[in-house]
């Protein structure tokens, strides 16, 4: 009953004029940048985030989640028409999708996404409602030596899953925590890591990072990779859009996969929406009665993925929400936006911002209804944005990076660090190291050490105080496992392989 | 160029990182130590950067030291795009020089010659269309930024 009464006060947060303008500038700009393939929500929320300061921070959340949201709607119109997947999470709408499309039934194909994303984010945001009040309501028996330990399972989770290598993920991590130290001590006056520069005393601002990573990292990764997809023709007309009643009939079991399985895989941090729609596609093609008929163009093959893509939203905002940790890039850049105006996400924040927790979770379902509304009808035009010329795009998006990280200092000391992280952002790729830890560990780096430190100021200086308390002790053993897990597995392979040569 | 060569570059890029990173780790640490480790009141500025800093050296010599056992895979198909690299490095080198002119030009200058830049020498337009597009570039972030939203652009020794 309470939910349901917060929730009518968020409707009126979230309703109000402004938000709903807002609302819609969100989900519209993330539609668009969802749809260009190589710009994801991640590096478009860096860059706007420095351009929101002016605003109501319920606005701008407003907004900056509408983008969240928006791009994995628009994701999969590249992968429908293009068979390149707008962001990482539609690779696998790329194996129906593009074939529906072939076979004539884009419109069919984009209109299966469009509708599953609308069930799914649903879906995703009810979880989100009543999961994380009573998340929030455990989590403030929480002191310093939980939180260090649930940081450090966050990380841990997150570095498991980033990439090949878990190495260069945990190498990623603590370059993130490097940065995140640079400047005054958080407990004395000591300056670290400045080089004697007094514009690095107040440490390097996350955006700078996230803009010179995410945003430049990419334009940079695209330039190499200069190659051009065939687009299929767009089918005219709402009617076109919609589905057959047999196709929706199919994808029953899919919209609640993929609802399920996203929600469930959103909370875990680090797993992300490609591999909930990888998981909920792998169960779809399991427990269909055509199984071999997956990757030839079956609408099941779309709204699994596609809702599991969506769904994820909700689940990953919630240990953002409610325990300040964010689980992805694009939350983390979202928890600096959350701490640039003067809010800390956790236990407390539903508690002490009703109005903010409540309008967001009430704006999603708003947006989620404005996308379908939106989004059927304006496919054709968004698949426009496609014909952009990179040439004229990615200009656009170095003077936007520049404008963003000026808007914060007014120091072209920080413009000129910017290169520098972009220039990082595009090794990083090409070397193949994930950059999802790095912003984490950047974000995560202040609290992390405070809450060490503060945990081993209460039991001067006594480690044990992180394994004496059973949650915190709970969190670090199964973050030691989640690190070891790949050891293990390698061991063993050793000792097949001695086996087997010995046998 | 073969695939063995395309995973060799990889390879190489893992020993300069892990070198890169090592080094990286080392500074840490000999930073850390100058600093207290342990103080009356708890853990000093040093105790954190110490621990991450010997981490850092560790995983580092592990990368180094799992790049050189990995197995060379034999010739294969696919080649290291250099073309693909220098065109992206060429381009952040252009964008960190209109960062370095932000200080004399300002943005919208700095802007226009980096569009001109990339439509002109990078993806070979035509010199009219190049032009236009620099123009139009710098021209809509003067209206959309500073005109619109009131934000504050670099400006140069012109005064904009």
């Amino acid at each position: 009953m309470d939910i349901l009464l917060s929730l009518g006060q968020g409707f009126l947060v979230a309703l109000e004029p402004m938000n709903l303008f807002w609302c819609f500038v969100g989900v519209f700009l993330g539609t668009a940048v969802g749809v260009m393939p190589g710009l994801g929500p991640a590096a478009t929320i860096a860059m706007l985030l420095p351009l929101t300061f002016q605003m109501p921070p319920t606005s701008a959340l407003i907004m900056l989640a509408g983008i969240y949201y928006g791009a994995k709607y628009g994701g999969s119109t590249t992968a429908i028409l293009l068979n390149v997947p707008g962001e990482s999470a539609s690779v696998v709408t790329c194996l129906d999708g593009y074939q529906m499309a072939r076979k004539g039934r884009a419109g069919a194909a984009l209109g299966i996404a469009a509708i599953s994303s609308f069930v799914a984010g649903t879906v995703g945001v009810i979880g989100l409602m009543l999961l994380a009040p009573p998340l929030a309501k455990m989590a403030l028996s929480f002191s310093s030596p939980e939180y260090f330990a649930l940081m450090v399972l966050g990380l841990a989770m997150v570095v498991l899953l980033a990439g090949e290598s878990m190495v260069k993920a945990l190498l990623a991590m603590l370059v993130g925590l490097w940065i995140a130290g640079m400047g005054i001590d958080l407990f004395s006056d000591t300056s670290r890591f400045t080089f004697g520069l007094s514009e690095l005393l107040d440490g390097v601002d996350f955006v700078i990072v996230a803009i010179g990573v995410f945003a430049l990292g990419e334009v940079l990764g695209n330039m190499e990779r200069r190659g051009e997809g065939t687009l299929l023709p767009v089918p005219k007309g709402l009617r076109n859009l919609l589905p057959t009643m047999a196709e929706l009939k199919a994808c029953r079991f899919a919209f609640l996969n993929g609802s399920v399985i996203g929600f469930l895989i959103g909370v875990l941090p680090g797993a992300g929406s490609t591999i909930a729609s990888f998981i909920s596609y792998g169960i779809e093609k399991a427990v269909s009665k055509h199984p071999e008929k997956f990757g030839t163009g079956v609408p099941e093959g779309v709204a699994a993925p596609e809702g599991a893509n969506n769904s994820e939203t909700g689940g990953a905002l919630v240990p953002l929400l409610t325990l300040g940790i964010p689980g992805s890039g694009t939350t983390a850049i979202l928890l600096a936006a959350f701490v640039l105006w003067g809010l800390r996400p956790g236990p407390l924040m539903i508690q002490d911002n009703p109005q903010l927790f409540w309008g967001l979770v009430a704006s999603m379902y708003v947006g989620n209804v404005m996308l379908l509304v939106l989004n059927l009808p304006l496919i054709p035009l968004f698949a426009q944005i496609l014909k952009l010329r990179e040439f004229v795009l990615y200009p656009v998006i170095f003077g936007i990076s520049v404008v963003g990280v000026y808007a914060v200092s007014n120091s072209l000391f920080d413009c000129g660090l910017l290169a520098a992280f972009g220039l990082l952002g595009y090794l990083m790729q090409r070397l193949k190291f994930p950059s999802a830890p790095l912003i984490l560990g950047l974000v995560l780096g202040d609290a992390m050490e405070r809450a060490l430190r503060q945990s081993l100021m209460m039991s001067q200086g006594d480690l044990s105080i992180l394994v004496s308390r059973p949650i915190a002790a709970g969190m670090l053993i199964v973050a030691a496992v989640l690190l070891l897990m790949p050891l293990f597995r390698r061991l063993n392979s050793w000792r097949v392989k001695a086996i087997e040569e010995n046998g | 160029m073969s695939a063995a060569s395309g995973q060799g570059l990889l390879a190489k890029g893992d020993l300069w990182a892990g070198a890169a990173l090592a080094a990286l780790g080392g500074f840490v640490v000999n930073e850390a130590r100058q600093w207290e480790y342990m103080t009356a009141e708890g853990p000093g500025p040093g105790f954190f950067p110490l621990w991450y800093g010997i981490a850092m050296v560790v995983l580092s010599l592990l990368l180094i030291v799992s790049t050189l056992r990995r197995p060379r895979l034999a010739a294969g198909h696919a080649k290291t795009d250099w073309a693909g690299i220098g065109r992206a490095l060429l381009c952040w080198a252009a964008f960190a020089l209109s960062v370095l002119l932000l200080k004399w030009l300002g943005l919208l200058l700095s802007l226009a010659l980096l569009t001109l830049f990339i439509a002109k020498v990078m993806y070979g337009k035509p010199l009219m269309i190049s032009l236009a597009t620099a123009a139009g570039n710098a021209g809509g972030f003067y209206l959309v930024f500073h005109l619109a939203l009131g934000v504050e652009l670099p400006v140069g020794l012109l005064g904009f």
